[in-house]
């Protein structure tokens, strides 16, 4: 009889334990202590905090790893796996929550909406990706990538009075429990194939199938539905500018960036996983899934005139480049989607956060026309949106062109040229609709006097992420040994 | 007298996966909508257990336990979105639900 619950069983799952553990917290402390609404931003601490635990833990590990010389720690027999990879995708998780979680006070406040349960969604959110990153076990992936989706369908929800959180909301269920229920329905194929749950052993099976397995082929259609709709490839995209658009802008925020990256780090488990031995069949499919991601994202792009529509479908053409980089499959484009994903998140969050700012009591802050004039207004926001659209865009010395370089350089290397040639064409229109907002803030008067809603954490976390999305353009060498460790072994 | 085999229940579940992506994709009521989703979770968990029978295997019964759980949840989180979007709009119907559009 082997132990239930061991030490190492322990250690694998330190950091979520602490989420769990302080967003139990949250939901208590908010219910007792803090009845007045005022002093729900003390909440942040807990937030804080539980981010430092999950952080510690994460070194802990990072350390045994290094000490030991080994490349993984498995726990719960296999269900969980602490790898470099894992590590790699939950440091993200971890930068982005804090930064979505020192905004959104204001934020909330302003809609009228600031509960403390905001926070604990936050960080339960947070454990489910945790376990989509780490998770090597069928049953443990599809109970994290849910954890993860409901907390999401809840935040997005957040303005319940509002008739386009609502709307949002109820689309962005529908649509993510149908195609859930479509990836678990691959599961249960993957299941049947191996007649185990680990996904070890899932690999071994399908690799002792052939190529074209009937039944392989169905658990690989299904799963991947599933998968690629959890970050937005076309054509499982139609949730995504919708739930951008009606969610509140800080959960945009959060669930542009980590949702994704937590999705990414769930497909490479499965792709390169389980799926790896069926390369021939699926790879020609997602070539032509990243192209049209590509196509649609940057063409419906361009007649956008809502800030947060726009980014949503910028940001369903970075899910094409990311696809691109899979596509390609070799050692650099694997590390070129770690690259991507990293650059990504403080770009796109940074974006999201001067749309943030932009909120003010009476005014949305959603369109085009409100970004006018925002130079003369508030210069430092202006140059710091400039920073994140030219990263967005891919353009040196910005950190977004080196997530592009990589995925480029992985295509070129494995001999996609025109899937290269492709997606540098599209950058050029990325640049046309990105160019749109910048045109705006620089040269268009200020229709709207009202100064931003800005606050410390405002401050704190665009600081962060301006400074990091110029450092990793700038001296990219240690984040690139970072992304380095995220290879799978 | 043919016995009934795992073929059987993996046909069962496939009809009923096919039955619920029909019922998604067609159906304007968001609580039918919500249902056929429900059926989807059911053609998995068929699938699992036939499985489970077949390999004399206890891990699908478990993942099905799972399943049932998640199915649950969804139905909670789905009619609390649901009831307040019915407060503020006063419908059901998918296709009133109509703001947010390109």
């Amino acid at each position: 009889m082997t132990p239930l619950y061991t030490s190492t069983d322990h250690f694998t799952i330190i950091p979520a334990l602490m989420l769990v553990l302080f967003g139990c917290g949250i939901l208590l402390f908010d219910f007792l202590v803090f009845p007045d609404p005022r002093q729900r931003k003390w909440l942040l601490l807990f937030v804080v905090l539980a981010e430092g635990f999950a952080g510690y833990g994460l070194v802990r590990q990072q350390t045994y790893l290094a000490v030991n010389g080994i490349t993984a720690i498995t726990g719960f027999q296999g269900s969980v796996t602490i790898d470099g990879f894992g590590i790699f995708y939950n440091w993200i998780f971890v930068a982005a929550a804090v930064i979505v979680a020192i905004v959104s006070y204001k934020y909330l406040e302003i809609a009228g909406e600031h509960h403390g349960e905001y926070y604990g969604l936050i960080l339960f959110a947070q454990a489910g990706m945790y376990f989509l990153a780490t998770g090597t076990d069928l049953i443990t992936l599809f109970v994290g990538l849910e954890l993860m989706a409901l907390c999401f369908y809840i935040m997005v929800g957040f303005l319940r009075s509002d008739k386009r959180s609502n709307e949002a909301a109820i689309k962005y269920l529908l649509l993510g429990a149908f195609s859930s229920g479509f990836l678990v329905y691959g599961f249960s194929l993957m299941y049947g194939i191996a007649g185990s749950t680990k996904l070890s052993a899932v690999s071994a099976a399908i690799a002792a199938r052939p190529a074209w397995d009937p039944v392989v082929f169905l658990a690989l259609t299904t799963t991947s539905v599933g998968l690629l709709f959890k970050i937005s490839a076309v054509p499982f995209h139609m949730w995504a500018p919708d739930a951008y658009e009606g969610a509140p802008t800080t959960v945009t925020a959060y669930l542009s960036v980590a949702s994704k990256a937590a999705s990414i780090a769930f497909l490479l488990r499965i792709f390169l996983g389980p799926l790896a031995a069926a390369r021939d069949v699926w790879e020609p499919f997602l070539a032509v899934i990243a192209v049209a991601t590509l196509t649609l994202g940057n063409l419906a792009a361009i007649n956008q005139t809502n800030i947060k529509r726009l980014l949503a479908y910028s940001s369903i053409s970075h899910a094409g480049y990311m696809l691109l980089g899979l596509v390609a499959g070799n050692q650099t484009g694997i590390n070129g989607i770690a690259v991507y994903v990293m650059v990504y998140t403080f770009m796109n969050l940074g974006a999201f956060l001067v749309v943030v700012a932009l909120r003010r009591a009476h005014i949305i802050g959603e369109d085009l026309d409100d970004f006018s004039g925002l130079m003369q207004k508030s210069p430092g926001y202006a140059i710091l949106m400039l920073i994140f659209l030219l990263s967005l865009a891919g353009i040196p010395p910005t950190a977004g062109f080196l997530g592009k370089y990589y995925i480029f350089l992985s295509l070129i290397q494995t001999g996609h040229y025109v899937l290269a040639v492709i997606a540098t064409l599209y950058v050029a229109v990325a640049i046309y609709y990105y160019f749109k907002i910048v045109r705006s803030m620089f040269i268009r008067e200020s229709t709207e006097p009202a100064p931003l809603a800005t606050s410390f954490g405002l401050h704190v976390a665009l600081a962060v992420s301006g400074v990091l999305t110029l450092a990793i353009g700038i001296y990219p060498e240690p984040f690139l040994r970072l992304a380095q460790t995220s290879l799978l072994r | 007298m043919h016995p009934i085999t795992t073929v059987h229940y993996l046909a069962l579940s496939a009809a009923l996966l096919l039955i619920g992506t029909v019922g998604v994709l067609t159906r304007r009521n968001i609580v039918i909508i919500l249902m056929s989703i429900e059926l989807i979770l059911n053609a998995v968990n068929i699938n699992l257990i036939a499985f489970s029978h077949a390999l004399r295997s206890v891990d699908g019964q478990i993942f099905a336990i799972f399943v049932i759980t998640d199915a649950v949840a969804e139905a909670a989180v789905g009619l609390g979105i649901l009831i307040a979007l019915f407060r503020n709009k006063e419908t059901v119907q998918a296709d009133e639900v109509d703001l947010l559009k390109w």
